[in-house]
C-alpha cells in the first residue's frame, strides 16, 4: 500500500472562467432572436461547426449537456421526467432525452421562462436514440426543420473513401439545407475558423486530460466534467479553443510544481460513461480514501481526440494545421471534419466493445490506476453498449473492477447509500482504509 | 397444411445441420434481416435468423447488461449454449444497438471461421445511402468470395435474386388470403411460415409455399374468424402468444414486424448492377424504426395495412428495453386511434405472463366488441 503522502493543492485559477463560459453559452441560445440570430438544437457530438457558415449571431443548444444541467437539478427534473411519462414514453428511454422532452412538453427553460424553441434542429446519428430523439421534439413542437447525418460508418481503423463520401455527402446536402431554411447565403470561411478551432479544441482538451497522467493528479474528474462540458457546448469556437490552451497551461504548470487535485492522492481509479450528475458527492467521497478518479474514457473521450504517439503513449491528436494543412475549400474542411470526428474515442465501441476495452486497458496503464468503477448506466444505452464485456477485458488484463449501477439522468434508479458501501467494499478489499 | 413449415421453424437446428450434411454447404448465422441474404446465397450459403429459445437462462449476464433487451440476450444464449455450433460464420447488418452486442459477443466467445459486421446505414432517407451501400456491398461480396473460394458472378446474383423475390411474392400471395372474411390461416401459421423461410434455403421453402397456395383457397379451417387484428412491433417469434390471443376469439390478419411483413415485403427490383439493386431493396424496405428518420415513413404503411386487411384493433408490442420501438410506440398508437383501430400495448419478455396477458387480452377484445352493440 501507498504511505501517506500529503500534496499541495489549490483551486484552478480559470475555474471562474469556465463558469462564465457556459453560462453565456445558455444566455446567448435563449436571447439569440432579440438580436436578429439564429437558434438550432441539435447533439453534443452534432458537426456544430457547420451552421457557423451560417453566421457568428449564430447559437446552439446541445442537448444532452442541457439535459445533464437538469437532472443536476433534482427538483426540476423529475418534473420533466414525470411529463415525459404522461405524454407516453416509456421510463427506461434515455434519461438525457427524457429530461429534455420534458422541458419541451412544459415548455421550461431550465434558467427561466419558455423553453426557446430553436429555428431548425441539426442533428447527427451513432447512437439509436439520436435522430429519433427530435423525432419526438418534432411531434411536441410541429414544423421545427430537422435534418441529421449519419455517421455510423464503422471504426477509425477500416474508414476508406466510401465512408467518408457518405458522411461528406450528407454534410453538403446539409448545408444546401442550411441555406433554404435560414433565407442566407453559406460562408466557407466561417466554416474553416470552425473546423480549425474544433480540431483544436478537442485535441487540446486530450492534452489536458493526458496531463493527468502525472503522480499526483493536477485535476479530479469532477473537475473535469465542468470543463469537458464546453466541448460539448461549442467545440468549433475559439472561445472554447483558447480556454483549453489557458488551461492546459495552467495544468502543466500544476504538474511542473506537484499541485495536486486531492491532497492525500494514494489511489487512482477511472470510471465510466456519464456519472448520475445528481450525486457527484460520491466523487468526494472516494477523497476520504484517498482515491481520486482521475478521469475515464468518457471525459477523456467524448470529445477529445486521440493518436498514438511515436513512443507508443497515447497523446492528443495532431491537428490538420500543426500537420502544416492550411484547408482551403469547403470540401476540404468537410473532409477533415469527417475524418476528424470518425476517430473519437467515444464512437468506436458502438462497432465492438473490445475496441472500448483496448483504450481503458490502455489508460489503466498509462494513467497508472489501481482500479476502475463501471457505472452500469440505465439511463445512456449509447455508452453503456457492450459495458459488461469492457468488465471482462479489465478483469482479464489484470484490473480490479467495481460496478454500480444507476443512471446519469433519473435519481429514482440511483442508490447512493448503496454506491457508497460498493465504494467501501471495493477500496477496502484493494487494501485502501478511511483517513 | 402448414406441418412441414411448423417442423422446419421449431427443428431449425435439424434442418440446418441436414442441409449442411446433404449439400457440403456453409451455414452463416445472421443477427438482423437487414443482411443481404441474396449474396450468401449466391455463394451457396445457407444465411438463417439467429433467434431465442424463449427458455429463462442466467448465461448472458456476463456479457450484456441487464437494461438491454431480452431478444438480444436470449439469442446471445443460443450461442453460450452451442445450440449454434454447426455455424461457420455470422454476421450482422447494423441495426440496433441491443442485438449488436448478441454478435459482438458471440464473435468473441464462440468465434467462427467467417465474421462480418455490415455497416448497413442508419440514413436510408438520404439520397446518398444508395451509393455507399453498393460500394459496402461490393467489399462484402469480395469477403464472403474469399471465405468460401466461391466467384459470385452476376449469374448467380440473378439466380439468387430469383428465388428470393420469388419467395417475397409467395408470401405476399399467402397474406393476400388473409384479407378474405374468414382467412384460411390464422396468425400463428403466418408467423410460423415467415420464420421458417428466415432460416430455410429459399428454393425448398418456395416449393412448399406453391403447395400452400394450391390448397390455400379451398382451406376450412373450421373456426371463427371473431376480432380482426394486426400485430405491430418488434421482433417478435412468440407463437405461444399469438395461440393464446386466437383462442380468444379473434384473428391476426396482418402484421408489421420483422418476423413479419417487414422481412419480406419489397422485391429487388432489376437493375444493370446487381449490388445497386440489392442495395436498393433493402434501403427502400419498410424500415426497422431505427432507420426510420427524420420522416415516420412506417407509420403511413402500417395504416395502410390496416385499412386494406379491414383491421379492427391492433396488438402494438415490444421487447422490453426496446428503445428504437419505444420511440415509435406513441406516435403509432396515435396515428391508429386517429384512424378509429383501436391499440393494446403489450411488452414482451423472452417469456410472456400468458395468465396476466390473457386477461387484458380478453379485455381488449371484449372492449373491440362493444361497438357491435348497438349497430
Amino acid at each position: 500500500m501507498a504511505t501517506k503522502q500529503t500534496y499541495e493543492t489549490r483551486p484552478l485559477e480559470c475555474w471562474g472562467k469556465a463558469k462564465e463560459i457556459r453560462k453565456k453559452y445558455y444566455q446567448d441560445y435563449a436571447a439569440a432572436h432579440e438580436r436578429g440570430g439564429i437558434r438550432w438544437a441539435g447533439g453534443a457530438w452534432t458537426f456544430g461547426a457547420i451552421p457557423c457558415g451560417l453566421g457568428d449571431d449564430v447559437h446552439s443548444l446541445t442537448s444532452e449537456p442541457y439535459a445533464a444541467s437538469i437532472a443536476a437539478d433534482k427538483k426540476f427534473s423529475i418534473k420533466c421526467l414525470e411529463a415525459t411519462e404522461r405524454a407516453g414514453y416509456a421510463r427506461d428511454l434515455c434519461s438525457y432525452m427524457r429530461n429534455y422532452w420534458g422541458s419541451v412538453i412544459l415548455d421550461e427553460y431550465l434558467w427561466g421562462g419558455p423553453f426557446p424553441k430553436p429555428d431548425f434542429i441539426w442533428q447527427d446519428h451513432i447512437c439509436c436514440s439520436h435522430a429519433k430523439w427530435y423525432q419526438v421534439v418534432c411531434d411536441h413542437e410541429p414544423g421545427i426543420p430537422h435534418f441529421c447525418i449519419d455517421v455510423a460508418v464503422g471504426p477509425a481503423g477500416e474508414i476508406n473513401e466510401n465512408k467518408l463520401n457518405y458522411i461528406v455527402g450528407q454534410m453538403h446536402d446539409g448545408i444546401e439545407w442550411l441555406e433554404e431554411v435560414s433565407g442566407r447565403e453559406y460562408d466557407d470561411e466561417k466554416l474553416i475558423e470552425a473546423v480549425n478551432n474544433e480540431c483544436r479544441s478537442t485535441s487540446l482538451w486530450a492534452e489536458v486530460c493526458e496531463l493527468n497522467k502525472a503522480i499526483p493528479a493536477p485535476l479530479e474528474e469532477k473537475t473535469m466534467f465542468s470543463l469537458y462540458v464546453l466541448g460539448t457546448l461549442m467545440k468549433h469556437s475559439k472561445v472554447v479553443a483558447d480556454f483549453y490552451e489557458e488551461l492546459r497551461d495552467e495544468v502543466k504548470d500544476r504538474v511542473e510544481n506537484q499541485i495536486a487535485a486531492v491532497a492525500n492522492e494514494r489511489c487512482r481509479l477511472m470510471s465510466d460513461t456519464q456519472p448520475p450528475w445528481g450525486f457527484l458527492s460520491l466523487f468526494r467521497y472516494l477523497e476520504s480514501y484517498g482515491a481520486i478518479s482521475v478521469g475515464s474514457l468518457y471525459t477523456f473521450g467524448l470529445i477529445g481526440m486521440w493518436e498514438d504517439k511515436p513512443d507508443g503513449s497515447w497523446g492528443p491528436r495532431t491537428t490538420p494545421r500543426q500537420k502544416g494543412i492550411e484547408i482551403k475549400d469547403r470540401d476540404q474542411a468537410l473532409k477533415i471534419l469527417a475524418e476528424w470526428n470518425l476517430h473519437k474515442p467515444e464512437w468506436q465501441h458502438f462497432y465492438s466493445p473490445h475496441l472500448k476495452t483496448e483504450m481503458m486497458v490502455r489508460i489503466a496503464k498509462e494513467w497508472s490506476l489501481d482500479g476502475v468503477m463501471l457505472h452500469y448506466n440505465r439511463g445512456c444505452e449509447g455508452l453503456s453498449l457492450g459495458i459488461a464485456e469492457n468488465r471482462l477485458g479489465l478483469l482479464e488484463a489484470g484490473f480490479p473492477v467495481m460496478t454500480f449501477e444507476g443512471n446519469m439522468g433519473d435519481e429514482r434508479e440511483f442508490d447512493l447509500a448503496r454506491t457508497k458501501t460498493r465504494i467501501d467494499t471495493f477500496l477496502e478489499t484493494l487494501g485502501f482504509k478511511k483517513d | 397444411m402448414f406441418d412441414k413449415l411448423r417442423d422446419w421453424e421449431r427443428n431449425r437446428h435439424e434442418y440446418a445441420k441436414a442441409w449442411k450434411e446433404h449439400t457440403g454447404g456453409k451455414v452463416l448465422g445472421y443477427f438482423c434481416t437487414y443482411v443481404p441474404e441474396e449474396i450468401l446465397y449466391a455463394a451457396g450459403v445457407l444465411p438463417v435468423r439467429i433467434l431465442g429459445s424463449h427458455e429463462p437462462q442466467d448465461v448472458t449476464e456476463p456479457h450484456i447488461f441487464g437494461m438491454f433487451c431480452p431478444f438480444c440476450r436470449d439469442c446471445l444464449a443460443q450461442g453460450l449454449r452451442g445450440r449454434y455450433d454447426y455455424l461457420d460464420g455470422i454476421m450482422i447488418a447494423q441495426s440496433c444497438l441491443h442485438i449488436r452486442q448478441a454478435y459482438t459477443s458471440w464473435e468473441k466467445h464462440r468465434p467462427t471461421e467467417f465474421s462480418y459486421y455490415l455497416c448497413m446505414p442508419h440514413h436510408v432517407q438520404s439520397p446518398r445511402a444508395l451509393p455507399y451501400l453498393t460500394e459496402d456491398l461490393a467489399q462484402f461480396k469480395t469477403a464472403v468470395e474469399e471465405w468460401t473460394g466461391a466467384t459470385i458472378t452476376d449469374g448467380d446474383l440473378d439466380e439468387a435474386i430469383e428465388v428470393y423475390n420469388e419467395n417475397r411474392r409467395l408470401l405476399r400471395a399467402v397474406y393476400e388470403l388473409r384479407k378474405a372474411a374468414e382467412p384460411p390461416l390464422t396468425g400463428e401459421e403466418a408467423m410460423e411460415m415467415v420464420i421458417a423461410a428466415q432460416m430455410t434455403d429459399k428454393a425448398e421453402h418456395n416449393q412448399e409455399l406453391r403447395r400452400i397456395l394450391r390448397e390455400l383457397p379451398n382451406r376450412q379451417n373450421g373456426r371463427v374468424t371473431g376480432a380482426r387484428l394486426m400485430i405491430i412491433g418488434s421482433e417478435d417469434d412468440d407463437t405461444k402468444f399469438m395461440n393464446m390471443v386466437e383462442s380468444c376469439g379473434a384473428t391476426f390478419v396482418v402484421d408489421e414486424h420483422c418476423t413479419g411483413t417487414r422481412y419480406f415485403w419489397n422485391e429487388v427490383e432489376p437493375r444493370a448492377n446487381r449490388l445497386e439493386a440489392i442495395a436498393a431493396r433493402y434501403i427502400d424496405r419498410v424500415p426497422c424504426p431505427t432507420k426510420d428518420w427524420v420522416e415516420r415513413k412506417r407509420i403511413a404503411h402500417i395504416l395502410e395495412l390496416a385499412e386494406v386487411w379491414n383491421v379492427d384493433g391492433a396488438v402494438v408490442m415490444q421487447q422490453k428495453f426496446c428503445d428504437p420501438h419505444e420511440l415509435d410506440t406513441p406516435a403509432i398508437r396515435k396515428a391508429l386511434e386517429e384512424k378509429g383501430v383501436k391499440t393494446l400495448f403489450l411488452e414482451f419478455d423472452v417469456t410472456v405472463p400468458v395468465g396476466q396477458f390473457k386477461v387484458r387480452v380478453e379485455a381488449f377484445l371484449e372492449m373491440l366488441g362493444e361497438e357491435d352493440l348497438f349497430e
